[in-house]
């Protein structure tokens, strides 16, 4: 038998008895990473991902030394070839574009391919009139593309506003963790905000703002649940119902397509 | 630390120096010198005014503008109670409420930035920095009226882009843009941030490099007389706004939107959509 032991409470179960629950602690409920093909097969109906661009890899826009070492290194851990999935999918029976962050590649932190495949996400949303559900995770902006990475900010920004002005629904999942470049980006501008219990969410790091004040962090600081306290989400969603509660969205904004058929 | 720093040999670190330096013209400085009358309005209406930021109205010449500075301040005082440059939350509200405003009136919009980033403070992090940096960031994207970004001095990563959504980006000659701190990048890859001068250098972060890389529209030289540079600036943002000025809304903000939506296009695709 092969057991799990939880990082927040310390409780052994099972593997088998984890992984049914989801990938969340049947103890406390902490919700543990999930890569982006166990998040595919909890939210999206079997079989129905169309994924798209995945021929984008390695880049290297400002030659930074011994990135492709660490390129490598994150493809062959991951077996993907970028820190981010992009297609179109079904969840109950209703159509979206679906982009996955996972965070296993690299910390999942956007350079340009990620920049790209998230601009390609919503501008394809478009074009096909559908919507875009985004599930991040990331630690923030690629360093080892420097500046152009601080870039697809603005890339993903412009093509969210576009989407947005065309009257598509972008629902972002935030999940653990999500933070700098990232969620000072696409991640925060969602028409519907929701989150996982217990996601790290903020701009800087824990550590960064500790040495700048000199005293430790209050209590659930940047956490979903503090977010959401502070105004900064629409709902935290634990994990056995995201799946029912994107379809709900789905559905309430699929009137918009009846009333003009 | 700081000599064996500067002992190492890097053009990148020192002009990261020179932009930083305490005795370097600041955001104020150079509005005064470019702009005229200029009327400061205060608040972003939902919180409080941040003072690393002013914004306001002024003149360009003979044009009304909307100009919009990040702020260090001057001497150790001004620079703790503007905390350097670093804004918070109100801040990027309050930018982007004069923003809106200059787009209802028709007004260019000049921003002016200096700093080392956004700050990294509790309160800034419970009333919402990450999402009031993509607010900011988004709905610049689609103002109907002419952005022109100057950076001065230090474009430090969000807290500088959260004004930079430009139509024109204009660099002086010693100021750097980065995505983080030279010594944020040494500490975080080689966990050694005195290894900060080689990080500037892979960075690519001076205004030449950026140049290059076809980031920043041009550069203002910063040579001997200010005045001269001074000059130069008026001259390069007239002109810009001479040009935008002859566009149509619509082909504003899609000059704007296309400029980034280049920035880093995947070498093997040139740029076509892939769907399968």
């Amino acid at each position: 038998m092969v057991f799990y032991k939880c990082p927040h409470c310390c409780y052994v179960q099972e593997t088998e008895v984890f992984e049914k629950n989801l990938r969340v602690c049947i103890k406390c409920g902490y919700n543990e990473t999930i890569d982006c093909s166990i998040r595919l097969r909890q939210i999206i109906d079997q079989g129905t991902f169309k994924p798209m661009d995945e021929s984008l890899g390695f880049e290297n826009p400002i030659q930074f030394p011994e990135y492709e070492l660490k390129y490598q290194k994150a493809f062959e851990k991951t077996g993907l070839p970028e820190a981010v999935i992009t297609g179109e999918g079904i969840i109950e029976g209703m159509g979206a574009m679906i982009g996955i962050m996972d965070s296993r590649f690299m910390m999942s932190s956007m350079g340009i391919v990620v920049g790209e495949k998230i601009t390609r996400l919503f501008e394809m949303a478009m074009e096909r009139q559908l919507p875009v559900i985004i599930f991040s995770a990331s630690g923030g902006a690629r360093m080892q593309e420097g500046v152009m990475a601080l870039m697809q900010m603005a890339k993903t920004a412009g093509a969210v506003a576009r989407f947005s002005e065309s009257g598509g629904l972008y629902i972002s999942v935030l999940t653990n963790p999500t933070t700098g470049g990232v969620s000072a980006s696409f991640s925060f501008l969602g028409d519907i905000i929701l989150a996982e219990p217990g996601a790290m969410i903020g701009f800087a790091g824990k550590r960064v703002i500790e040495q700048t004040i000199h005293e430790t962090l209050p209590e659930g600081f940047q956490k979903a649940e503090y977010l959401l306290e502070h105004g900064f989400l629409d709902a935290v969603v634990e994990r056995k119902n995201l799946k029912t509660t994107l379809h709900q969205l789905l559905k309430f904004h699929s009137v918009r397509t009846a009333a003009a058929g | 630390m700081i000599t064996d720093l500067n002992q190492q040999k890097s053009p990148a670190w020192e002009k990261v120096m020179t932009a930083r330096s305490e005795e370097r013209f600041n955001g104020l400085e150079i509005m005064n010198a470019i702009f005229e009358s200029f009327f400061e309005l205060h608040g972003d209406r939902s919180y409080g005014d941040d003072c690393a930021v002013a914004g306001g109205l002024a003149y360009l010449g003979q044009r009304p503008v909307t100009v919009i500075l990040q702020q260090k301040g001057r001497g150790y005082s001004q620079r703790l109670s503007h905390r350097n440059g670093m804004m918070l939350p109100e801040g990027y509200r309050k930018a982007l409420r004069l923003m809106k405003q200059a787009e209802k009136f028709n007004r260019p919009i000049v921003c002016i930035i200096d700093t080392p980033g956004a700050y990294p403070g509790v309160e800034a992090e419970q009333r919402g920095q990450a999402e009031a940096i993509a607010r900011n960031i988004c709905e610049m994207s689609i103002l109907k009226v002419p952005v022109l970004s100057l950076i001065i001095g230090e474009g430090g990563s969000g807290g500088a882009l959260a004004l930079g959504v430009a139509n024109r980006i204009i660099m002086l000659e010693n100021a750097v843009f980065s995505v983080v701190s030279p010594e944020g990048c040494a500490s975080i890859l080689w966990k050694d941030s005195s290894r900060a001068p080689q990080a500037a250098e892979q960075l690519k972060l001076t205004s030449a490099e950026l140049q290059q890389l076809q980031v920043i529209d041009s550069i203002v030289q910063e040579g001997e007389n200010s005045e001269d540079m001074y000059d130069e600036i008026r001259k390069k943002i007239t002109s810009s706004f001479d040009q935008l000025c002859n566009l149509t809304p619509t082909q504003i903000v899609e000059q704007r939107i296309q400029k980034f939506r280049r920035m880093g296009i995947p070498s093997d695709t040139k740029g076509e959509i892939c769907y399968r």
